[in-house]
This record gives C-alpha cells, sequence and structure tokens, in this order.
C-alpha cells in the first residue's frame, strides 16, 4: 500500500467514529510514514491534518471546535502542531473564532514548532490585534523565522512597527544581534 | 563513543547537563516517568507531567542534537495513593503516543498490595500496547523485592525479552539473568553501582542483553556516567565495538522493540534500527483526498 493508501485506512477508521481521533492520530506516523514531504510540509503533518478534517466533517459544523479543542488538549506536540495547521481547511466548515483558544495557547509555548505554524493563515483571519502582534514579535524571539507568519504586510500596523523597533533596539542597547526579518520589517516600515 | 542513556530524568536537569552529555557523545536518552521526589496529589499534575516529557522536553532535547524518548506509568511509590489510581485510566492514550517506548518505571517501593495491584494492571498494559517494560526493583530489601517482580512478570506471560530490570547490582543480576530479561544497571556517584564494579559485572556474565544508565534526576547523581562507564571499559580492556555494544546497540535494541524510536535526526549513518524508520519521503496529497503535489506547490 501507498502512503495514500493507508492514510485513507486511518480517514475511514475516524468517518466511522469521530470518536477514534485521538488513537488513530497518536499512531498515523508511524501507520502512514514520517519525514519530510514534497511540499515542505512533513508527512505525519499532513495525515494528522486531514485526520482532523475528517473528524470534524464527520461530526458536524456545530461540534468543530469542540473537536479541534479536544484533539489538541490530548495531542502530544507533534499532533498540536497538525490540529494549528489544519486550521485553515475547517474554515468553511464554519469555525469562526472557535479554535483562537488553541491558537493562544501554541503562542504561549517557547515550542518553535508550535509558534511557527501558529500563525499561519487563520491566525491571521482571527487573532485579535494585540495577540497577533505579540505573536509576531514572539517569533522574532524565538527565532521563527517571520516568513511563517501569513498575511504579514496585510496586518501589520504602525503599533507592530512601533514593537518592533522598541525589540531592535534593546538588542543594539546590548550590543546584541537584531535579526535580519526584524531589519527588513523595519526597513520597509521606513518606506 | 555514542551513547544512549536508556535510564535518565531529564526534566530535573539543566541544559549545562544537555550540552556536557552531547560533548560526551550521548545523541539519545530514554525518560522513564517517575517519582518527583514531592509527592503530587492529583490526577491532573500526571497529565502536565507526562505532557511535559513527551512535549517540551523532547523539544529542548532535540535544541542540542539529542533524541528524547520517554517511558509512561504510574511509578511504585505514587501507587500507593488512592487519589492518583486513576492516573491508570490515563496510561492507554499515552501509550499510543510516538517516542513512547515502554511502560514505565513499574514495580516495587515497598511492596505492598497496592504497589502488586499496580503493577499487574501496568504489565498488562505493555502487552495490550505492544510495548517493552521497564521495571524499578526496590532499594530496601532489593533481592526479595526483585524475586517477587520475576514472578509476577511470568505469571502475566510476558515474554522476558520485552523486559527490563532496573538499578540491579551483584546480588540481583543472577535472577534476572536466569530469567531472560534484559539487566539495568544505574550507575551513580555514590551508592547503586560504580564504574569499576559494572566493568567487573560486564566481565563475569558479558555483555548482552546489559543497560547501563546514569538514572540521574534531582537527587545526587552524574548525567554523564555512562560516559565514565565507557572510559573504565576501555581502560578495563575492552574495544571501542564493546563500548558501542553495550552503550549503543544494546538500547537500541531493546528500546527498538516497540518500534517507536526517533533516531533519524542524531545518527549519521544508515544503520538499520530495528525498523523503526517508516516510508521516509512518501507524497501525501496536503489538502484534499486525492492527488499529489509537484514539488513547490502551495502548502
Amino acid at each position: 500500500m501507498t502512503a495514500e493508501e493507508r492514510l485513507a485506512v486511518l480517514v475511514g477508521e475516524v468517518r466511522h467514529d469521530p470518536a477514534a481521533l485521538p488513537r488513530v492520530s497518536a499512531r498515523a506516523a508511524r501507520v502512514v510514514g514520517r519525514g519530510p514531504g514534497l511540499d515542505g510540509r512533513r508527512i505525519e503533518d499532513v495525515a494528522r491534518s486531514r485526520l482532523l478534517v475528517a473528524a470534524c466533517e464527520t461530526a458536524g459544523p456545530d461540534v468543530a471546535a469542540d473537536v479541534v479543542a479536544g484533539q489538541y488538549a490530548v495531542g502530544d506536540a507533534d499532533e498540536r502542531r497538525a490540529v494549528l495547521m489544519a486550521l485553515p481547511d475547517l474554515e468553511e466548515l464554519g469555525l469562526g473564532d472557535g479554535a483562537v483558544p488553541v491558537v493562544l495557547d501554541a503562542l504561549r509555548t517557547n515550542d518553535t514548532r508550535l509558534v511557527a505554524v501558529a500563525m499561519g493563515p487563520y491566525a491571521a483571519a482571527h487573532l485579535p490585534a494585540d495577540a497577533w502582534r505579540h505573536g509576531v514579535l514572539k517569533c522574532l524571539f524565538t527565532g521563527v523565522p517571520l516568513a511563517s507568519v501569513a498575511a504579514l504586510d496585510a496586518r501589520r500596523d504602525a503599533e507592530l512597527d512601533r514593537m518592533v523597533r522598541a525589540f531592535a533596539e534593546e538588542r543594539e542597547a546590548a550590543g546584541r544581534d537584531v535579526p535580519e526579518d526584524a531589519l527588513r520589517l523595519l526597513a520597509s516600515a521606513d518606506h | 563513543m555514542r551513547i544512549f542513556d536508556p535510564h535518565i530524568h531529564m526534566t530535573s536537569r539543566t541544559t549545562d547537563d544537555y550540552e556536557a552529555m552531547h560533548a560526551a557523545g550521548v545523541r539519545a536518552v530514554v525518560e522513564p516517568a517517575f517519582w518527583l521526589g514531592q509527592p503530587r496529589t492529583s490526577v491532573g499534575s500526571f497529565v502536565d507531567y507526562f505532557d511535559a516529557l513527551l512535549g517540551w522536553e523532547r523539544f529542548r532535547a532535540a535544541q542540542f542534537g539529542i533524541a528524547h524518548h520517554a517511558t509512561i506509568a504510574l511509578n511504585p511509590k505514587e501507587a500507593n495513593d488512592p487519589r492518583l489510581l486513576e492516573v491508570l485510566d490515563l496510561l492507554p492514550r499515552y501509550l499510543e503516543k510516538d517516542g513512547v517506548v515502554a511502560v514505565g518505571e513499574v514495580g516495587f517501593d515497598s511492596m505492598t498490595d497496592a504497589e502488586e495491584k499496580v503493577m499487574v494492571r501496568q504489565l498488562e498494559l505493555a502487552g495490550e500496547h505492544d510495548l517493552p517494560v521497564m521495571v524499578h526493583t526496590p532499594h530496601r530489601d532489593k533481592v526479595a523485592g526483585t524475586r517477587r517482580t520475576l514472578e509476577i512478570v511470568r505469571q502475566v506471560g510476558l515474554p522476558p525479552e520485552r523486559v527490563l530490570v532496573d538499578h540491579l547490582n551483584e546480588k540481583t543480576v543472577d535472577l534476572v539473568d536466569d530469567a531472560g530479561c534484559w539487566a539495568g544497571f544505574s550507575v551513580y556517584p555514590d551508592t547503586k553501582m560504580d564504574e569499576d564494579r559494572m566493568v567487573a559485572i560486564l566481565d563475569r556474565r558479558g555483555l548482552d542483553r546489559a543497560l547501563v544508565n546514569s538514572a540521574a534526576d534531582w537527587g545526587r547523581s552524574d548525567p554523564l556516567k555512562t560516559y565514565r562507564t565507557g572510559r573504565a571499559m576501555l581502560e578495563g580492556g575492552y574495544t571501542d565495538d564493546d563500548v558501542d555494544h553495550v552503550l549503543w546497540r544494546n538500547p537500541v535494541a531493546f528500546y527498538g522493540q516497540s518500534g517507536r524510536l526517533l533516531l533519524d535526526d542524531v545518527v549519521d549513518d544508515a544503520g538499520d534500527f530495528a525498523g523503526n524508520t517508516l516510508q521516509r519521503g512518501e507524497p501525501l496529497a496536503p489538502g484534499g483526498s486525492q492527488g499529489v503535489p509537484t514539488a513547490g506547490s502551495e502548502g
């Protein structure tokens, strides 16, 4: 069986019983595969994201936010990353702001695997401005490339520029390097 | 020297330790769930502890080039607190996770009925989740505790090669060898076992089915005891390959029985790790259920 076929079997299990999602997600990497995929995402992330989408589709739009919160709560860090990655795909199920608490939880960690994914398109669309700005700043602090921040140009504002400038000045005062991403952002703010 | 420490409590250690371990050759560890010194009072604190073992600690180790795995269980001491028995209900969820390579530490502390009941249930869980078991032997009344532990393992019916009995010494190693289980040795600054005694035991019984660990935690302990034991082996006339046998290949062989070792990021050579690496690089369509993305397509 190919990886795609092995994943299809797992998706079938979840569609049959959405409550099986935690168990199926836990072993997804061992069954489907692990490691870099063709599109820059890891195979296990893609597999687990699709399992979550399948569970939400089966459980129904009213409870999509509960399924997301439940799976995030019982998942390990890899599984949580997959939950965060799946959020844009759940928009059409009417997720709305329902997964904001999960994104905020990920941004409270210092785990860069989670922080990077948390600032994706769902965060761009749903995070309140203050939380979103602090998310960008957290990326700079923890070394997550700003390329991970979806819609950076569209959502940035004068307040974010001020915060990044203050961050850069603090680093300079300490004689420390300022991340390239921060300098680039500030350079474009000056125009 | 490449080193796999099969028993070390990294949540109790600093980043300096991680740096020193990597410099000494440590590339992989197993962190068994255990007692934290301060007894816990609720199931919730076990949830956070288990999550930390599989989340933050694995991330922290990776920052220093060390692959981190865990064993999960309700430890013998806290098995005596009735408020914590519901931890057993959490275990099936955790025992399915990647990087959980055994049930453990289980075993005896004071050899109470409660401890025995919890141990038996967890040995059964190991069978149900197809995992090896890591058994702690008691510090007090160790010979009797080891003997009773081996009886229970036999009664539950677990294959002995899937059971590691840890913290052994000169008085208990033969019992474990005779039972066909793996023998674990915790090399400490001044208590359980030391480097020279360890080499003497290896001289006598050979290198197979022996795991040497530092069991470093929040007590007086040394995360480089695995390395120091390797040095003592070399000084005692063993070869580099013998040291690799004990400090790397043995733990890989024991914990590899789980099929869940995650060593790809820390091992350069294309060795066979007991089938723990699966189908790297096979494509999956990121969004929908069909189709294979071409390289560079949008995720």
